[in-house]
């Protein structure tokens, strides 16, 4: 009995809004812009944090990189000897004390890079060869294309076996019936066993361990052909380098471990190097970061919302007012009746409600089709989360119960004797 | 029919039926800024069920008052009014909103209807106030429309009418929810003397069926048509004619 009521009076309040098409629709504008651009704006939001998390899982959430740095400091000191040799970086023991230091390191992935000119046939190509082992893999995980990825037999067998990326293969015009064939690396052959997919490494502040120019081989295989020098001729003076590992990657069982190991392992490394020529990146406090900011993002999306609702709810009230002194005496006939203060409420607030709530679905409709129209022709990717429609078609039917109270009490309020008089 | 200014409502002896309303020792205060008008100074006057009366006296002398105050849509200031046996003056004004929709019925001097709403709606509202389900009040807004002779006119607005229409649906949603006095504010105030006789007419019928009607009219032609007539004078009853039966 008291649905079809309702469902009587929600029809009645469209009927009479209906009398005034124009206005009514003037009245929704508010709303409908304020609900629109909600909408619009989380899903630009939404899109635009997703692929940045979507980046920084890539390097896996468990995972903690140390990376090799040249320290600074004794890049900018002049009185070097042209002879001289810089020795920094991470060690070999580094990686054996990390994994003795704590249980609660799964694996650990050792990387050695150089730098070297891959030839296959007539192509050549700047690679960066990552001296690996087999678990990189596993920690960085990437789709493989065709053959196969290095495994632990490579290393133990100094097997000469590379795995080309996509972008690589590409490149030097290997095709799937590349593999088994031999690539020139420097002055050594390899033969090619697999081809995995890369990220391309460009694209925001974070930076993937890997590379689109990588080609992966067995660790032992680079420690013996490739030593630990590196040695760089430049203008007027020999630049001698020596650096044991450019890379380690270290996977923790589990993820309320990774910040506890990481900070153990930043002191680890200050006893054993006097110079700061390492850097300690855990994506899971970049995800942390990532994710704080996108609620910065959102608190502040939220607040320009609310601000255009709280116009938009305004605007509602106004008109709402301007109506119900015009139907004062309309008011004054239906209280004469018998209404009771209550149905008047309820008569001007299913009003506003209806108002507001036209106004949200209008909105959100609009908000459905500026994200699709962004993503289509500005490539950006958009994403509409179902809250958040929920979110904004709640908070706009709840702006019109907001702002039409105060009408709609005014109303009920009114003397019904005054309200009958009235011209 | 018993008047007097601070004396006891007391039925007439002729009187057989029962008292619908019964105002004792009504009075009226409106506050004006630091003064104080009094509107009613003290009425006691009883209706009884299916007679009719008709309240008469120059502006000011609180007849529009009395309408309010009858019609539930005041409440008295000192005194008590009896309406179905009930003292309104201690009423709320959610019971006094359900006494208005059950037991009172108006007819305006500017008809009043609503004028988005069809006939068939506004003869409908009370019902509509009365939780009545769809079909039910349908088909007694076309009773009482038929009772007018409107029944053609249900589809149409109120500014599709004419005067004498317009009051016709007035009096039919009045009646709808069939309440025991119907109250008339210069009922014909706005129409022209044919349709007035018609009107007058409608009303005097129900009357017959058992209505009691009464009315606010400064027309001295109308109130022939009333059983009784209150002249108001300053606040008072000044004298009550009967109609010569």
């Amino acid at each position: 009995m008291r649905r079809i009521r309702l469902l009587r009076n929600i029809r009645l309040g469209i009927k009479t809004l209906m009398l005034h098409k124009l206005r009514s629709f003037l009245t929704m504008l508010g709303v409908v812009f304020g609900v629109g651009s909600v909408v619009a704006m989380l899903a630009v939001g939404e899109g635009a944090s997703k692929e940045a998390l979507e980046q920084i899982r890539k390097l896996g959430s468990t995972n903690i990189i140390i990376t090799s740095i040249k320290p600074a400091e004794e890049e900018s000191s002049g009185a070097r000897s042209p002879f001289s040799m810089l020795m920094y970086g991470l060690l070999y023991d580094d990686e054996r004390r990390a994994r003795e230091a704590f249980d609660t390191i799964e694996r650990t992935v050792p990387v050695k890079i150089v730098r070297q000119e891959g030839r296959l046939g007539e192509r050549t190509l700047e690679l960066r060869v990552m001296g690996t082992t087999a678990n990189w893999f596993d920690l960085v995980r990437r789709r493989l294309i065709a053959g196969r990825t290095l495994r632990p037999r490579d290393g133990e067998r100094r097997a000469s076996a590379v795995v080309l990326t996509e972008y690589g293969a590409r490149r030097l015009l290997a095709t799937e019936r590349t593999i088994g064939q031999s690539l020139r690396v420097g002055g050594a052959y390899y033969e090619v066993v697999g081809i995995v997919q890369s990220e391309s490494g460009q694209g925001g502040a974070i930076q993937t361990p890997d590379q689109n120019i990588d080609a992966y081989i067995p660790i032992e295989v680079a420690r013996e052909r490739y030593g630990d020098y590196v040695t760089e001729v430049s203008a007027g003076s020999l630049l001698r380098e020596s650096v044991e590992l450019h890379q380690l990657i270290i996977e923790v069982d589990a993820i309320e471990n990774v910040e506890p190991v990481a900070a153990g392992l930043e002191r680890m490394l200050k006893t054993y190097h006097s110079k700061s020529d390492y850097r300690i990146s855990v994506p899971l406090a970049l995800l942390r970061q990532a994710e704080a900011t996108k609620r910065t993002f959102n608190v502040v999306l939220g607040s320009i919302a609310g601000i255009s609702l709280l116009v938009g709810g305004i605007g509602i009230m106004n008109i709402m007012l301007a109506s119900v002194t015009e139907r004062t005496r309309e008011i004054g006939i239906r209280r004469a009746i018998g209404a009771k203060r209550r149905q008047i409420i309820s008569q001007f607030l299913i009003e506003t409600v209806v108002l507001s709530t036209a106004g949200g679905l209008i909105g959100v409709t609009i908000g459905l089709l500026i994200p699709w129209l962004i993503a289509r022709f500005a490539g950006m990717p958009t994403v509409v989360t179902g809250y958040s429609l929920v979110l904004a078609l709640g908070v706009s039917t709840s702006v019109g119960i907001v702002f039409g109270l105060y009408p709609a009490r005014h109303a009920a309020n009114l003397d019904p004797i005054e309200a009958l008089r009235h011209e | 029919m018993t008047r007097g200014p601070d004396r006891q409502a007391e039925r007439a002896p002729t009187t057989q039926t029962t008292t619908v309303a019964c105002l004792e020792g009504v009075t009226k205060v409106y506050p004006m800024g630091v003064t104080e008008v009094r509107a009613l100074a003290g009425v006691s006057v009883s209706f009884e069920a299916g007679s009719s009366g008709a309240i008469m006296g120059p502006s000011g002398s609180g007849k529009s008052t009395m309408l309010n105050l009858l019609g539930c849509l005041d409440r008295p200031t000192s005194g008590r009014y009896l309406l179905e046996g009930q003292d309104v003056a201690e009423l709320n004004d959610n019971a006094l909103s359900e006494f208005r929709l059950r037991h009172l019925g108006f007819v305006f001097q500017s008809f009043n209807l609503i004028p988005q709403l069809t006939v068939r709606e506004n003869i409908e509202l009370p019902l509509y106030y009365l939780d009545w389900d769809a079909d039910e009040s349908a088909g007694r807004a076309e009773e009482m429309a038929e009772r007018v002779g409107l029944a053609d006119r249900l589809g149409h607005r109120p500014a599709e009418l004419s005067g004498g229409e317009q009051q016709r649906v007035a009096v039919a949603r009045a009646l709808a929810a069939n309440p025991s006095i119907l109250l008339a504010d210069e009922p014909t105030g706005n129409l022209d003397s044919v349709t007035s006789r018609q009107l007058m007419s409608l009303l005097s019928e129900l009357n017959a069926q058992g209505k009691t009607v009464i009315m606010v009219t400064h027309e001295a032609e109308l109130a022939k048509y009333a059983q009784h007539r209150l002249h108001m004078r300053d606040g008072v009853i000044d004298r009550i004619d009967e109609a010569a039966a």
